[in-house]
C-alpha cells in the first residue's frame, strides 16, 4: 500500500499512531513492510492456503462473531445432500466434467434447490462470457423456505461444511504450503481475531495483484469469508478494500468499457441465453428473487431509453434488437490471439499500452502487427504505437517494418487538466474535475474523439435502410459536442417527458418514462446539482465527509452498512456505531446514508410469496444478494467451486501439498504453440517470480518513464534476488542477469537484497525473485518488459490473467540479441519438455 | 532610480546603517529576494481537479497563468488526500507540460518505416472510413440457428481505466450501436 | 553584533537584522513514518524548477539520487539492516559479503546486530543551521539569512565562487555544473513568505516532513520520541534539535531510528566558522576602521 498508494497509506500510519497493529503479508519486504509491526513473507500463489488456515483457526477456536454470523450470513443454511466437498474428491467438488473442465453446479445448491443450479453447459458459457459472477452479485433465486439450523450443528449446514472443508488447513499445513513459520502465522490469527467483534473491527486491504491469479476471485472470497465470520463487513474500520491502480478503473467497470457488461453491471446479451428482451430481463432479475436486482427491468429499459430515446418503444422492446450479442469469450486476450490469427481488422488503444502492460508482450505485439489499422490515443509516444519500428521483435526478425501492414494513427490525447469530467476512485466515489485549460495542438479528449467519430459514421450511413444501421442511426447523439456535464446528466437519468433530472435509482421506471445511462450512478445529478463536484473541505465535516464528491449507490460511503447495527437495529457497540434504527423517528439514521430502505423496521418480515425489495427482511443487510445474506458458501455462480480451495498456480515449482488436484481445474487456458506454459515442478524453470509496481512509476510507464523527475528515481529495469539465490546463481549486485520462461528471456540489473528471503516449502527451499513491470522500449528510461515473461492463463470467473506468479530461470549476464534470443528460449522449452518426460 | 535609492539598496550601506552589521540577513537581501512571491498566488486561475494516476483519488489544484500550467499541487480541502500527493501525483505538472508530449497527429502508412504528419480532420475521416469498412467486412446478422447476433468481431478496443466516466459512457454507447462488442479495458487485466 | 553570533544558542533572524522577525520556521523530519516514496524530491523539483540529476541506477537499495546536491534538494536515503541470523546464514559479515562487492549497504554489518530486518528511510535536506558556515563564508552576500531564520542562496547574486561548499559541515550546498552557481533548499522562501507550506512538506503523504515554527516542532518532536520509546522503539532519538550543538541547532532537524552515521549524517557537526570571533578580536579593529573609511568615502561622494 505504501508502494502503490502512498497517500492512502497515511491512514494506516495514522491508525498505527493511534495504536492499531499493522500486518503486512507479501512475498517480498516492501516499503509497506517497513512500517508494519509484523511482516510475513510467503510464497506467491499460496494465499488461499494461508487464509484458509485463518478460517480454520477461527472455526477451531470458536473465534467467530457468532451473533453476526447466525443473523447475517448463510452459515445456518442446509446444503443439498448431493454435495461433495474437495475433502471427498481429492481437490474437486461434486459435478466436475473433465471434458469441458467445468462443473454442473446443481449439487452445490441449498437443500431442495438442486434444480436451480447451473448446468455444466451454462457454466461453460458463464466462463466464456465472464458472467459467472453476475450470478453471484445478482444471486440465485432463494425462496424463504430454505431449511436452516440456527444452532449451526446440522452436518450439512454451511457452517459445518466450512469447518470440514478447512480442517486440513492447519498451521502445519500453512507452514508447509506457504513457507510461513508457525509463530508468524499464529501472530496473524491472534491479532486478526482479537481485533474483531463488537468493539473492534479489522480491515483487509489488498492491491489488485490479488485479482491476477488463476484463482484470483477465490482469493478475494477467502478474505470475504474471514471478514464475514469475524463480523467485519458493513462496519466502520472493516471491509475488504481493493486498492485499484488507475484513476477511474472503478468507473470503467461501473460504466464499462468491457465486453460482457453494459452500464450498471447489466449483462451484455448472449445470443442463446438472452435471445429475447424478456429472457434478458428475467436472467437479471430472477422473477422470484428478493433484493434490488428485482427491479432490473426499470434499470434496463431506462438504459435503452438513454441510448435510443424516442426510437425505443414498448413495441420494439425498447430497441433491444439493436444490441449486439455475445457468443463466447470476447475478452482482451482472446482478441489478441484472434489478431495473431488475422481475424481482427482494427484496434483502438485508449490510454492503454498492452505492448508493455498486458501479459505475454510478444503476443500483444505480434497481434498488433497483424491488423489492418490501429488507432493509438495517448499523451506520449508509447511502445504500443511503435512496435513496428523498435519493439523487441524487430531485433529477432519476427517483425520486419517493410513487411508489417498495420496502418497506425497516433492521435494525441488531452490530459486530465485539459478536460472536465468525473473519475470514480477506488471506494466508488465520483469526483468532478474542472477543466484548467484547453489541450494543446491536435490533442483532444475522448469525449471529442468519440463524439466526432459517431458523427462521422452516422453521416456516412445517413439514409441507410439496412437493419444493421438502424441502431446507429437511431442513437441519441447530439450534433454539437456535448460537455462532460451533458453526459453526466444522461448518466444520472431524467424524466423523459419533462427532462427533469432523477433523484435516485428508485425513481427509475420500466414503462419507458425514464431514461438513465447507468442506474447505479443515478443521483449524481440529484436536484440538478452536480453532486460529484461537491467540495466542502474535509476539515469542516465529520470523518465520513459526506459533502465531498458522490459515492454510488445513492451516496452510500460504506456498502451494506445495515450490518453495522445488530438485528434489532442497535449499534453493535457505542465505539463502532455507524448506522442504526431510530424507533422514535421510525427510520434508519447515522453517519452515513443507510444502505437499507429508510423506513423498514428491523422487525419487518416479508409476507408469504413476497419478491423483490419487499422480500428483504428488516434484518437482512446484504440487500443485493438474492437471500439478503453474506455468503460464506456460494451455492451458485462461481465457476470453480462454492468454497475457495488452494490450488497451485498454473506454473508452480511444487506439487499441490493439499490435494491431488494440482491447479484450478476450471481455469481458462489457451492451448496453442505460441502460448506455452512452463511444466509444473520442472528443474529447468526452478524459481518463482512475481512482479509489481514501484511507487516511482505507473503501470506500463507511459505516464512516468516519460518524465525526468520520475525516471531519475528508478532509472533502470532491475530484478531483486536474495543473497542466497545470488550466491547460488553467481549474481552480483548491480550486475546484469537474464530471466527466462517458455515465452521470453529478458534482462535486468540485479539488486541483491535481504528483502527477499528463501522459503522452506514442503521440505524444499523455494527461491522467489521479484521484478517491477514498468519498462519498455520507449521513454526517457527504457528496458525489457517483465510482462513478456508471462503466458496467458486466466481466472475462469472474470477472465483476468495469472500474471502475479510464474516460474523461471535466472542467470548472470545479459540476454542474447537477435535470433540467438529465440534459440535460447526454445532451448529452455525443449529441455523442460525432456525433463518432464 | 535616485541616488539615495541606489545607495540605500547597496548592501554595505545597509549593513553599516541598519540592524544587520554582519551583513548576513536583511542587509544582504536582494531586490529579487524581497519581491519573491509564490506563483500560485499570482496565477490567473485555479482549477479543482483529481490526480490522474492511481485510484486513491487525491485532490489536486491546477494553477494556470498566461495559458500555461504553472503548478499542480495537492488540494488541502480533500478529505481523501488532505493536500498530499505521492511522487507521481507530484509530477503532474511535468505530465501535462512535458515537451515530450505528442501534440500533432502522426501517421504510419502500411509497410512504412517512419511517422508522417497528418491533418486532424483527415485522420478522423480516414478512421471513420476504416471503422465502417471493417464493420461491413465482418458483419454478422445471425447465428447458425437464426438467432440475432447483430455485431462485428472485426473491431477491438482497449482502454478506459484512465478516462472519464462520461467518456467511457460515450465509447460504450457508440461501439454498442456499431455492433462492436470487443471493448475492453485495464479492469480485465 | 551579539557576542555569540557565530556560535552557541541564538535566534538567528533578529541577529541578522530583522528586529521584528516572525517566528523561526523549520522542518521536523520524522523518519519513523517515512515510507521512502520520494514525493518530497519530486514536489521540490516541480516547485523550484530544479533540473533532473541524471538517470543512474546506484544499486544502493532504492536510492538512485545518491545525496543532496545542487540538483537534488531533498534526498531520501534507504538503509537495509538485515537480521543477524540472515548475516550468519550468508556466512559473512557485511564488508566481505559475496553478493555485494565493494558496494556494501550501510547497516549490513554485525556491528549492529538485529533480530529482525529493518528498512530505514530518511528524507534529508539542508539543515538551515543556526550558525551556517555557508552563509558566514559567502563573500558576495548571495547567501543570506531570511526573516524566518532560514538560509537561502540568492541566485541573482551568486557568482559561483564555491567558498560555501567546503564550509557546510553536512556537505549539503553544491555548485551546479552548467552555471557554476551554488544551489540548495530555500525552505521554499517564496512559498513561506506567502504563508504557504514548502512543497516537500505539503506533498509528504505520511507527515514525515512537518513544517512549522521551530519551537513548536521541537516540542512536538520531544513528545514523539517519548511516545515511540514508550512503544518500545528505544532507538528513537533526535538529531539536530539541540541549540547547544556545534551549529547552534538546526532549522531542519530529524527523528532517527539509529546512529546518524547509518543515515550518512555527521555525528557531531561543527560550524566551520566557530573560531572566527577569536580571530576577529585580533583583526576586528582594523577591519571596522577600514569599513568605516569605505562608508565615509561614499557618503562624501554624494555631496
Amino acid at each position: 500500500m505504501a508502494e502503490a498508494h502512498p497517500v492512502g497509506f497515511q491512514y494506516v500510519v495514522e491508525a498505527k499512531n493511534r495504536g492499531a497493529k499493522v500486518i503486512h503479508i507479501d512475498p517480498r519486504f516492501t516499503r509497506t513492510s517497513a512500517l508494519a509491526h509484523t511482516y510475513v513473507p510467503m510464497r506467491a500463489g499460496a494465499d488461499i492456503a494461508f487464509l484458509g488456515g485463518v478460517i480454520n483457526y477461527i472455526l477451531s477456536n470458536e473465534k467467530d462473531f457468532r451473533e453476526y454470523v447466525v443473523a447475517y450470513t448463510n452459515a445456518s443454511m442446509i446444503v443439498s445432500e448431493d454435495f461433495r466437498d474437495t475433502e471427498d474428491l481429492d481437490g474437486l467438488f461434486s459435478g466436475y466434467d473433465p471434458e469441458l473442465n467445468v462443473y454442473d453446479q446443481s449439487s452445490w445448491q441449498y437443500a431442495g434447490q438442486q434444480d436451480e443450479g447451473q448446468e455444466e453447459g451454462e457454466a461453460h458459457t458463464d466462463r466464456e462470457t465472464a458472467s459467472g459472477l453476475e450470478q453471484e452479485s445478482h444471486g440465485p433465486p432463494v425462496p424463504a423456505d430454505v431449511p436452516r439450523d440456527p444452532t449451526l450443528r446440522h452436518p450439512r449446514c454451511v457452517f459445518q461444511i466450512l469447518k470440514r472443508h478447512y480442517a486440513r488447513y492447519t498451521p502445519e499445513m500453512v507452514e508447509r504450503v506457504c513457507g510461513v513459520p508457525r509463530d508468524k502465522f499464529d501472530e496473524v490469527c491472534e491479532a486478526w481475531t482479537a481485533n474483531s467483534g463488537r468493539e473492534r473491527t479489522t480491515a483487509l486491504v489488498y492491491s489488485v495483484g490479488w485479482t491476477q491469479h488463476s484463482v484470483g476471485v477465490q482469493y478475494i472470497r477467502t478474505g470475504a469469508i474471514i471478514q464475514l465470520l469475524l463480523g467485519n463487513m458493513g462496519r466502520p474500520g472493516g471491509g475488504v478494500m481493493a486498492l485499484r491502480g488507475h484513476a477511474s478503473i472503478q468507473g470503467s467497470t461501473d460504466i464499462p468499457t468491457l465486453f460482457n457488461l453494459l452500464p450498471g453491471y447489466l449483462p451484455m446479451p448472449h445470443h442463446r441465453q438472452h435471445e429475447t428482451f424478456r429472457q434478458w430481463i428475467d436472467a437479471i432479475r430472477n422473477p422470484e428473487q428478493q433484493g434490488f436486482w428485482a427491479n432490473a427491468e426499470a434499470y434496463a429499459v431506462s438504459l435503452l431509453k438513454a441510448y435510443w430515446g424516442d426510437a425505443a418503444t414498448a413495441d420494439n422492446d425498447w430497441g433491444y434488437g439493436w444490441l449486439p450479442r455475445l457468443t463466447g469469450d470476447h475478452g482482451t486476450y482472446q482478441q489478441v490471439l484472434d489478431m495473431i490469427d488475422g481475424k481482427i481488422k482494427g484496434y483502438f488503444l485508449l490510454g492503454q499500452n498492452p505492448a508493455v502492460g498486458s501479459a505475454h508482450g510478444k503476443a500483444q505485439r505480434l497481434g498488433m502487427a497483424n491488423l489492418d489499422w490501429l488507432v493509438v490515443r495517448d499523451l506520449f509516444m508509447i511502445e504500443s504505437a511503435t512496435f513496428w519500428k523498435d519493439g523487441p521483435e524487430i531485433a529477432t526478425g519476427e517483425i520486419v517494418p517493410e513487411q508489417c501492414r498495420t496502418e497506425v494513427f497516433f492521435m494525441p490525447a488531452a490530459s486530465h487538466a485539459e478536460k472536465e469530467g468525473t473519475f470514480t476512485q477506488t471506494q466508488r466515489m465520483l469526483q468532478w474535475r474542472e477543466k484548467a485549460l484547453d489541450p494543446p495542438g491536435d490533442c483532444r479528449s475522448e469525449l471529442w474523439f468519440f463524439h466526432q467519430l459517431g458523427r462521422l459514421v452516422r453521416e456516412r450511413l445517413a439514409g441507410s435502410t439496412l437493419p444493421r444501421d438502424q441502431g446507429l442511426l437511431n442513437l441519441t447523439w447530439a450534433d454539437e459536442e456535448p460537455t462532460g456535464e451533458d453526459v453526466l446528466k444522461e448518466i444520472n437519468g431524467f424524466d423523459v417527458a419533462t427532462g427533469e433530472l432523477l433523484p435516485t435509482f428508485t425513481a427509475l421506471k420500466a414503462d419507458g418514462s425514464t431514461a438513465c445511462g447507468c442506474w447505479i450512478y443515478s443521483g449524481v445529478y440529484a436536484g440538478g446539482v452536480n453532486q460529484a463536484a461537491r467540495r466542502k473541505p474535509g476539515r469542516e465535516q465529520d470523518w465520513v465527509a459526506r459533502e465531498w464528491g458522490w459515492v454510488w449507490p445513492a451516496d452510500r460511503r460504506t456498502l451494506y452498512n445495515r450490518a453495522s447495527a445488530d438485528p434489532e437495529g442497535r449499534p453493535w457497540s457505542e465505539r463502532k456505531k455507524y448506522v442504526w434504527w431510530d424507533p422514535e423517528a421510525g427510520e434508519w439514521t447515522g453517519y452515513d446514508v443507510p444502505d437499507f430502505e429508510k423506513n423498514k423496521p428491523p422487525s419487518y418480515r416479508p409476507p408469504d410469496g413476497a419478491t423483490g425489495v419487499a422480500a428483504i427482511s428488516g434484518d437482512d443487510p446484504f440487500i443485493m444478494q438474492g437471500d439478503g445474506k453474506g455468503w460464506l458458501y456460494a451455492p451458485s455462480g462461481l465457476i470453480e467451486g462454492p468454497l475457495p480451495t488452494h490450488y497451485e498456480p498454473a506454473e508452480s515449482t511444487v506439487r499441490n501439498p493439499l490435494y491431488g488436484q494440482q491447479a484450478n481445474p476450471a481455469r481458462k487456458v489457451y492451448d496453442r504453440p505460441d502460448n506455452p506454459t512452463n511444466p509444473m515442478a520442472n528443474d529447468v524453470y526452478p524459481y518463482v517470480f512475481t512482479t509489481s509496481r514501484l511507487t516511482e512509476h505507473h503501470t506500463a510507464g507511459g505516464m512516468s518513464r516519460q518524465l525526468a523527475y520520475l525516471s531519475e528515481l528508478q532509472p533502470e529495469m532491475f530484478v531483486e534476488v536474495s543473497p542466497q539465490l545470488a550466491a547460488e546463481r553467481g549474481l552480483e549486485n548491480l550486475g546484469w542477469a537474464h530471466i527466462v520462461t517458455s515465452r521470453a528471456a529478458i534482462e535486468a540489473r540485479v539488486l541483491v537484497t535481504d528483502r527477499l528471503t528463501p522459503l522452506r516449502v514442503d521440505g524444499r527451499t523455494v527461491h522467489q525473485i521479484w521484478m517491477p513491470y514498468h519498462w519498455g522500449s520507449a521513454g526517457l528510461v527504457t528496458g525489457d518488459s517483465a510482462n513478456d515473461l508471462i503466458g496467458i492463463t486466466l481466472d475462469p470467473n472474470v477472465l483476468i490473467q495469472e500474471s502475479k506468479v510464474g516460474t523461471c530461470d535466472i542467470r548472470p549476464g545479459r540476454r542474447p540479441v537477435g535470433p540467438a534470443l529465440l534459440e535460447l528460449v526454445d532451448g529452455y522449452r525443449k529441455r523442460s519438455e525432456d525433463h518432464g518426460k | 532610480m535616485g541616488v539615495r535609492t541606489w545607495i540605500e539598496g547597496w548592501p554595505v550601506y545597509r549593513q553599516l546603517t541598519g540592524t544587520d552589521p554582519l551583513g548576513r540577513g536583511a542587509a544582504a537581501q536582494s531586490r529579487r529576494s524581497r519581491e519573491l512571491t509564490a506563483r500560485t498566488e499570482t496565477a490567473d486561475s485555479m482549477a479543482r481537479s483529481v490526480c490522474p494516476y492511481c485510484a486513491v483519488g487525491c485532490g489536486q489544484r491546477i494553477f494556470v497563468k498566461d495559458g500555461r500550467v504553472v503548478q499542480i499541487e495537492g488540494d488541502p480541502d480533500s478529505p481523501i488526500s488532505k493536500g498530499r500527493l505521492c511522487p507521481k501525483g507530484s509530477a503532474s505538472k511535468s505530465l501535462v507540460t512535458s515537451d515530450r508530449r505528442v501534440r500533432t497527429v502522426l501517421y504510419r502508412r502500411p509497410y512504412g518505416t517512419d511517422w508522417e504528419e497528418l491533418d486532424l480532420d483527415t485522420a478522423m475521416d480516414m478512421i471513420a472510413d476504416r471503422v465502417l469498412a471493417a464493420r461491413e467486412a465482418t458483419w454478422e446478422d445471425a447465428d447458425d440457428e437464426g438467432r440475432p447476433l447483430n455485431r462485428t468481431l472485426g473491431i477491438s478496443s482497449l482502454g478506459g481505466a484512465t478516462l472519464d466516466n462520461e467518456e467511457n459512457y460515450l465509447i460504450k454507447k457508440l461501439f454498442t450501436a456499431l455492433g462492436a462488442i470487443q471493448i475492453e479495458n485495464q479492469a480485465r487485466i | 553584533m551579539g557576542s555569540n553570533s557565530l556560535y552557541g544558542p541564538l535566534d538567528p533572524a533578529p541577529d541578522a537584522g530583522y528586529p521584528d522577525a516572525p517566528p523561526r520556521m523549520g522542518f521536523f523530519t520524522d523518519t519513523s513514518v517515512c515510507i521512502g516514496c520520494k514525493a518530497c524530491e519530486v514536489a521540490c523539483k516541480e516547485w523550484n524548477g530544479v533540473p533532473d540529476d541524471g538517470f543512474d541506477l546506484l544499486g544502493s537499495s532504492y536510492d538512485n539520487t545518491g545525496g543532496l546536491s545542487a540538483n537534488s534538494w531533498r534526498h531520501v536515503a534507504f538503509i537495509e539492516q538485515p537480521a543477524v541470523d540472515a548475516l550468519a546464514a550468508a556466512g559473512t559479515t557485511g564488508p566481505q559479503f559475496l553478493g555485494m562487492p565493494g558496494k556494501d549497504l550501510p547497516g549490513r554489518t554485525l556491528d549492529a546486530p538485529r533480530t529482525d530486518f529493518r528498512w530505514l528511510m530518511m528524507s534529508n535536506v539542508c539543515k538551515h543551521c543556526t550558525h551556517a558556515g555557508c552563509l558566514d563564508v559567502c563573500p558576495t552576500g548571495a547567501l543570506f539569512r531570511t526573516e524566518f531564520g532560514t538560509v537561502v542562496v540568492q541566485e541573482d547574486i551568486c557568482n559561483g565562487c564555491g567558498y560555501c561548499v567546503p564550509a557546510c559541515p553536512y556537505g549539503v550546498i553544491d555548485r551546479r555544473e552548467d552555471d557554476g552557481r551554488a544551489w540548495k533548499c530555500t525552505l521554499c522562501y517564496d512559498r513561506i513568505g506567502d504563508g504557504l507550506t514548502p512543497a516537500c512538506a505539503q506533498a509528504c503523504p505520511t507527515q514525515s516532513i512537518q513544517y512549522g515554527e521551530l519551537d513548536e516542532l521541537r516540542g512536538r518532536a520531544r513528545e514523539r520520541v517519548e511516545r515511540l520509546r514508550g512503544q518500545g522503539v528505544t532507538e528513537a532519538r533526535l538529531y539536530g534539535h539541540d541549540p547547544e550543538d556545534g551549529v547552534g541547532g538546526d532549522g531542519a532537524f530529524f527523528l532517527l531510528l539509529d546512529e546518524p552515521e547509518v543515515y550518512g549524517l555527521p555525528p557531531d557537526p561543527v560550524v566551520s566558522t566557530r573560531d572566527l570571533p577569536a580571530m576577529w578580536k585580533r583583526a576586528g579593529l582594523a577591519g571596522l576602521a577600514m569599513a568605516a573609511a569605505v562608508a565615509v568615502s561614499f557618503l562624501g561622494g554624494r555631496s
